[in-house]
């Protein structure tokens, strides 16, 4: 928090006097929104939905042509086929969710306080699984990439609503994730923040570099990179590997937390997953 | 050019070397030759992305696509008079600002001290 406060400050966008007396995950998020605000004033608070494509017009010109015929398609219907096919034991998905599962993305990641810990839409999938005698699914992609997009279709146009309740550990879980997104890591020595708050819009090389705000409404992401789905923990290993820093674990507490993070900062925000990505 | 002394001092000794550099008419115009090959090879640490990669962020002579992260990297001669300082900036560009988003390019061994030196040689022409 300290590092955060001490940037925001020397950057001058807010009077050091009016944080150091309420800290917390709503003024977390108020002084969030505020940096992106008036970096980017022209765009407009629901666009960032659609991360770099919300302040780049070139690139989001071919993107809206790619969204056209997405090519997320085939993976919302499969990961329909799969969210409505019984296990084993004759339940589904549905059992496990609330509203059975329909229009509930917006929701997750939430902290768990009698499992100690985040809990993502993807671990609760294959919780679900678990709990029902079936083998887990493969973390980053495939079969749960396909569910969790038929589950984040659902939930489109609905609000990110992600609570930090008054509870020590789901505390302690938004803290470590929040160090995360602005602690500098891995050999080149850079923080989540460096490129995606600092230098949001700016150029490494050709890749625009997305604000964090709204990254995570649309995941999953197809990305033509990777030809095919992915979930967001899947990209924070990628980006983790950009900066040589040796990526944790898909659903790890570590990733995990950072996503509970990223999400609260995106609250208010509208859904819009799956998305398409270069 | 850097070959050159190396087959020398396999085919024969020490003093076959000096002799024969002793016989060349201008001396001068081999250490700019050798002076150069520094700036090629810095050149091509810098742009190559495994290495400096700086081009990933500065603007630079004779590059392309680059990003616009940090500033363009021209005048270097004037921005940094004291050569030491701009070694020391891309040593660690943390030392001069904390939060910078520039590697650390020697404190974090991601450039090796000779390549650094070459690199400065090369980024000092720009
Ligand atoms: C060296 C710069 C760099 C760092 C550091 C970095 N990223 Fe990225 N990240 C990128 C680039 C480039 C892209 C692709 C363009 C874009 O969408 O921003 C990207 C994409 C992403 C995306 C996908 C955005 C979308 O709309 O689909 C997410 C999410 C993301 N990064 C999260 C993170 C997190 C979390 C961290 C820290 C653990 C991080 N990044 C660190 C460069 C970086
Ligand atoms: C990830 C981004 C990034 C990379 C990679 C990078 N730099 Fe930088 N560089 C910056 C930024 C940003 C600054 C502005 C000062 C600061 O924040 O440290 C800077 C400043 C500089 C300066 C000082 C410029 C001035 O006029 O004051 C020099 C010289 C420099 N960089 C050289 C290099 C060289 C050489 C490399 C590669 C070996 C490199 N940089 C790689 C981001 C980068």
């Amino acid at each position: 928090m300290k590092k955060l406060l001490t940037l925001i400050a020397t950057l001058g966008m807010i009077s050091a006097a009016s944080v150091a007396v309420q800290a917390g995950p709503q003024q977390d998020l108020k002084e969030f929104r505020a940096y992106y605000k008036e970096r980017f004033p022209d765009v407009p608070f629901n666009d960032f939905v659609n991360g770099v494509y919300a302040i780049d017009q070139a690139s989001r010109e071919q993107w809206e042509s790619i969204e056209e015929f997405p090519p997320y398609e085939l993976n919302i219907d499969n990961g329909k086929k799969l969210f409505e096919t019984p296990f084993a034991n004759g339940k589904t998905y549905a059992s496990c969710f609330p509203n059975k599962g329909i229009g509930i993305k917006q929701n997750y990641p939430y902290y768990d306080a009698k499992a100690g810990k985040v809990i993502t839409l993807e671990a609760a999938i294959n919780n679900c699984r678990t709990a029902n005698g079936e083998k887990p699914l493969k973390w980053k992609k495939g079969p749960i990439a396909d569910i969790s997009a038929y589950m984040a279709y659902t939930s489109r146009g609905k609000k990110i609503d992600v609570k930090v309740p008054a509870d020590k550990g789901a505390m302690e879980a938004y803290e470590r994730g929040k160090e995360h997104f602005y602690a500098k890591r891995g050999q080149l020595n850079m923080s989540c923040a460096d490129c995606h708050m600092y230098n949001a819009g700016n150029r490494v090389r050709a890749d625009i570099l997305s604000p964090a705000l709204g990254h995570t409404t649309h995941f999953p992401v197809y990305r033509s990179k990777w030809g095919g789905l992915g979930t967001i923990q899947r990209r924070y290993g990628g980006c983790n590997k950009q900066v040589r820093a040796k990526p944790y674990k898909a659903q790890s507490v570590e990733y995990s937390d950072l996503e509970y993070f990223e999400t609260y900062m995106s609250n208010g925000l509208e859904s819009n997953g799956p998305g398409a990505r270069k | 050019m850097r070959t050159l002394p190396s087959i020398l001092t396999t085919a024969g000794s020490v003093l076959a070397l000096a002799g024969t550099l002793a016989l060349l008419p201008t001396t001068g115009v081999a250490a700019d030759a050798k002076a150069e090959s520094v700036v090629e090879q810095g050149k091509a640490i810098a742009f190559d992305r495994k290495k400096g990669n700086c081009l990933a962020c500065h603007q630079i002579d004779g590059g392309s696509l680059p990003g616009n992260i940090g500033p363009p990297l021209i005048a270097m001669k004037a921005r940094f008079p004291d050569k030491a300082k701009l070694r020391a900036q891309i040593w660690d560009a943390t030392k001069a600002n904390p939060n910078s988003i520039m590697p650390p390019f020697g404190r974090q061994q991601i450039l090796s001290e000779s390549e650094i030196d070459k690199v400065v040689e090369f980024v000092y022409t720009l």
